[in-house]
């Protein structure tokens, strides 16, 4: 693990929306904000057929894959029930306005 | 606080389905206590039949085993007769399994007590091997005897009766049912049906003996039934009487304790009796005069009284139209509503005696009333969901008899008797769903809805054509338990009770202006909604108030947020749009340029006209706009609900068949529709002669021009089922198709449920009522085309929206990939 990495402000990240970040070694994560702003960051790549989860629908703490509606809970990467499977969450946080995401 | 106490009595399925929607909405306000008689946790009843066809087993029919009891934190006497309620100390006493007292108190009781079998007072009724049919031990009786005797008469021919008698003859005794009437199931059949079933019962090795009453069970030697003995005389051996002569409400307990009871446990449309605190569901309860014996309504009641105890008190129950299934394996039966031939009903019959074919339809004034189906039931869900939507069904009368065969079975034409499908048979062609899957996933998980049968199994969750085969399906495995959702009042997803209808009707009306707005004043249950609302709440808001709504991109899908087409490896496809198909040399200059530039790898022509650039990476998709817009092209709208494209053909402009300037006609009405907003996506063609090239007659508005003027058809679609437009009305010249065609669309725009295409719209409010509003009233026409005109006004093309910004706030918020 090493350190937190700003990322943006989080005014940068609209409220039930997400960014898309690149990073060399894990490749592309997307960083939610849910209603009350509280940051997620998961793999952006939903584990049924790679969708990316960063352009889907934001609701609760839960994002709606846009390719075939899988359902992925922010918090932990799990699918919701019915469908199985996860996708790898990320720690992240907010501090002073802005968004800090650890590698 | 301290939690209330709930208590039921019964553990059938319409009280456990209560306690279940009552977990689902509020888990911690009781504290549950169940007695139920039986030994046996709740299990489906329904499915006894089978168990007795030996088609299943006992284990495969329970719904909520011990361990679900347990993990709700519920209270369970099994084998516990309760033997008095109570009212003044509020409490409820019952004798359990070890004949000792258990007392329980509640602050509110639940009676499920359902119903017990009535025993006609003939003498010889308590004699050994005399059952009824109606519980597991009954079942067990019966294949315990079976095994042993030889004999069998089942008296009564209602559903249970032949049902009963089905599963003896299957397990091997000479069963001979006994009816006091001149045809089986006189309730749910008229006499033709009545005598083909008895007559294919009969292929089956089945006996009849009609028009019988029964004098007296005679005993044998051994003190076990031996014969049952007619007022005629006549009298036939049996080793075993199963007695289905109809069933009554179990009052009992509720009359001993002083409740109101008339036939039944008289409630009110929340399922309260006349002690409030008390309540009662199912089958043992008489609302509106009614005691439901099937399962369908039982549920809809649960949900309301769970509603009701939960203190939410917005659901009414208002009664059910119930539908009859025989489950006969092999032996198609189903019959809807009223077919008694009353006053000013009309009967449509197809009778081929060849094929075992029968169906009667009965109509009044113009709406289906009854049905009855024998030998092919693949329409009955289809007639059904007429029957309870009141459908004025005047356009499709002439072909109302043959049924919906369009209705959700492309690609499974003629094989679309759901029963009859091998279990490998693919239904879900989105997801890849077999018929196998389906019946496990329902008998497994107890589903009975088709919105449970998505969930679990994802068939018909996408597209969605095969819905109709998903609900036969579900039809022919539960039976009488499955019922259509009335598509009037479906509610819009799980984050709410309420149904489209009533979401715009509540935003037109209260001026609600934003998807939170909506939200906050319908009570929404969860706290952002979901992928499926949010999209519908943005439209309502945005058709109902233009230019005054908020527009909340968050709550539209990625296309419409994009402006683009995602593909299925994220990347996006860009269609600028061309003007009745109209282009020019700079125009595709401009395209060829910025196909390079972008490295895009695929060009292609679209079916509607145009060109597409798939496979640009959204990070590119501004700065392409930007070069798009700059050689003053706009966008397509190829990803929206929204108006797509005006395909044309060449018209008198250069055919020499042409009788009117289609291509004309059609940049007039793409300018005029461009970036309207819809329920779904809408798709216009323009035809300059009946020869019909741009194929008007799969649009949503087709306009086919004669030498005279213009023809406009409605409702054409060509994607999930084709459907043919139908003729709406001629007109003179270019303003008029703008008018009455531009009436309609906003008439669809203002009533159509989102995601609804205009063939599905059409289908549910009935040609007559568009014919009524946009043709019948000519203020009402002007009124209409006004308003589209007016919401329509200073569309910005979203290219240019992005391309004019030169802070790049907003849009590098949303295209922009962070590096780190």
């Amino acid at each position: 693990m090493t350190d937190w990495t700003r990322i943006c402000a989080l005014a940068d990240i609209p409220p039930l929306g997400a960014r898309v970040v690149e990073s060399a070694r894990e490749g592309r994560i997307a960083v939610f904000r849910n209603a009350v702003d509280q940051v997620f960051a998961v793999r952006d790549k939903c584990p049924h057929k790679a969708g990316p989860l960063s352009q889907g629908i934001v609701h609760g703490n839960t994002v709606t894959c846009p390719l075939h509606s899988w359902k992925i809970q922010l918090e932990n990467g799990e699918v919701v029930a019915p469908d199985v499977g996860c996708v790898k969450p990320y720690p992240v946080k907010v501090e002073g306005g802005d968004v800090l995401l650890q590698l | 606080m301290r939690k209330l106490k709930l208590v039921m009595v019964g553990n059938g399925m319409a009280g456990v389905r209560t306690l279940e929607e009552l977990r689902k909405i509020a888990p911690d306000m009781y504290d549950i206590t169940v007695f139920g008689a039986e030994p046996h946790p709740n299990y489906n009843r329904i499915l006894l039949s089978p168990v007795l066809a030996g088609e299943m087993t006992i284990q495969d029919i329970i719904l909520n085993d011990l361990q679900w009891y347990a993990d709700n934190g519920i209270t369970l006497h099994l084998g516990a007769r309760v033997t008095r309620i109570d009212r003044h100390n509020r409490s409820v006493i019952a004798t359990d399994r070890n004949g000792e007292t258990v007392t329980a108190n509640y602050d509110r009781l639940l009676i499920a007590t359902g119903s017990t079998p009535f025993m006609p007072p003939f003498p010889g009724r308590d004699l050994p091997g005399v059952i009824s049919y109606r519980d597991i031990k009954d079942t067990d009786e019966m294949i315990d005897a079976a095994a042993r005797y030889r004999h069998a008469v089942v008296i009564g021919a209602g559903l249970l009766g032949l049902e009963a008698a089905n599963g003896l003859a299957l397990r091997g005794m000479a069963v001979t049912v006994v009816h006091n009437s001149g045809w089986i199931m006189e309730r749910q059949l008229d006499r033709t049906a009545g005598k083909m079933l008895q007559a294919e019962l009969e292929k089956k090795g089945m006996q009849f003996k009609m028009n019988a009453q029964t004098a007296e069970l005679v005993a044998g030697e051994s003190g076990r039934v031996a014969a049952v003995k007619f007022k005629d005389g006549d009298s036939i051996s049996a080793d075993l009487v199963c007695v289905a002569a109809g069933i009554r409400p179990n009052v009992e307990l509720a009359e001993k304790a002083g409740i109101h009871c008339n036939r039944g446990i008289v409630v009110n449309d929340t399922l309260q009796t006349y002690d409030p605190r008390i309540y009662a569901v199912g089958e043992c309860a008489n609302h509106r005069g009614t005691a439901y014996g099937l399962v369908a309504p039982l549920f809809e009641q649960a949900k309301v009284c769970a509603n009701h105890l939960a203190e939410m008190g917005i659901g009414r129950y208002q009664g059910s139209v119930t539908s009859t299934k025989l489950k006969v394996t092999g032996i198609d039966v189903f019959s809807a509503g009223d077919f008694s031939g009353t006053d000013g009903a009309e009967d449509i019959v197809l009778h081929d005696p060849g094929l075992g074919i029968y169906k009667r339809i009965v109509l009044k004034n113009d709406r289906l009333v009854g049905a009855v189906l024998y030998g092919d039931t693949k329409d009955g869900a289809w007639y059904f969901q007429l029957l309870k939507d009141e459908q004025d069904i005047h356009d499709i009368r002439d072909h109302l008899v043959f049924g919906n065969a369009h209705l959700g079975d492309v690609g499974h034409k003629g094989n679309n008797v759901a029963a009859s499908m091998p279990d490998s048979a693919e239904v879900c062609g989105c997801n890849g769903v077999c018929k196998g899957s389906i019946v496990k996933a329902i008998q497994e998980h107890g589903l009975f809805s088709l919105e449970d049968v998505r969930k679990h199994t994802k068939a018909s969750s996408s597209c969605g054509s095969c819905t109709g085969l998903v609900e036969q399906i579900l039809a022919s495995t539960v039976g009488g338990a499955y019922q259509p959702a009335d598509s009037n009042n479906k509610a819009v997803c799980g984050c709410t009770d309420h149904s489209h209808g009533e979401v715009r009707k509540a935003i037109r009306e209260h001026k609600l202006l934003s998807v939170v707005e909506a939200q906050q004043h319908l009570g929404w249950k969860t706290p952002n909604g979901c992928a499926t609302c949010r999209p519908a709440l943005n439209y309502y808001c945005l058709s109902s108030w233009p230019h005054e709504a908020i527009d909340d991109p968050q709550s539209r899908f990625i296309n419409e947020r994009a402006h683009a087409n995602i593909q299925k490896d994220g990347t996006y496809s860009v269609v600028p749009r061309m003007w009745g198909g109209l282009t020019t040399p700079t125009e595709l200059r401009a395209i060829a340029d910025a196909a390079e530039k972008y490295k895009v790898p695929t060009v292609k022509v679209t079916g509607g006209q145009r060109i597409d650039l798939l496979g640009v990476k959204k990070e590119d998709l501004p700065q392409m706009w930007s070069d798009l817009a700059r050689a003053g092209m706009v966008s397509g709208h190829a990803y929206g609900k929204s108006l797509r494209t005006v395909k044309t053909c060449v018209g008198s402009e250069h055919c020499r068949f042409g009788t009117q300037r289609s291509m004309d006609l059609g940049v007039k009405l793409e300018k005029m529709l461009y970036g309207m907003w819809s329920p779904h996506k809408v798709k216009l063609a323009v035809s300059g002669c009946p020869r019909n090239c741009a194929e008007s007659g799969i649009k949503d508005v087709g306009v086919i021009g004669v030498d005279s003027g213009y023809e406009l058809y409605v409702g054409g679609n060509g994607g999930i089922k084709t459907e043919v437009a139908q003729f709406f009305v001629k007109v003179q010249n270019d303003d008029e198709v703008m008018e009455y065609g531009g009436a309609f669309i906003q008439l669809y725009r203002e009533e159509g449920f989102y995601l609804e295409r205009t063939c599905h719209y059409i289908e549910r409010v009935g040609m007559e009522h568009i014919r009524k509003q946009v043709l019948g009233d000519a203020a009402c026409r002007k009124a209409l085309y006004e308003k589209l005109l007016f919401a329509l006004q200073d569309y910005k093309d979203p290219w240019a929206a992005i391309f004019e910004d030169k802070s790049g706030g907003s849009h590098k918020r949303d295209f922009e990939i962070i590096k780190v």
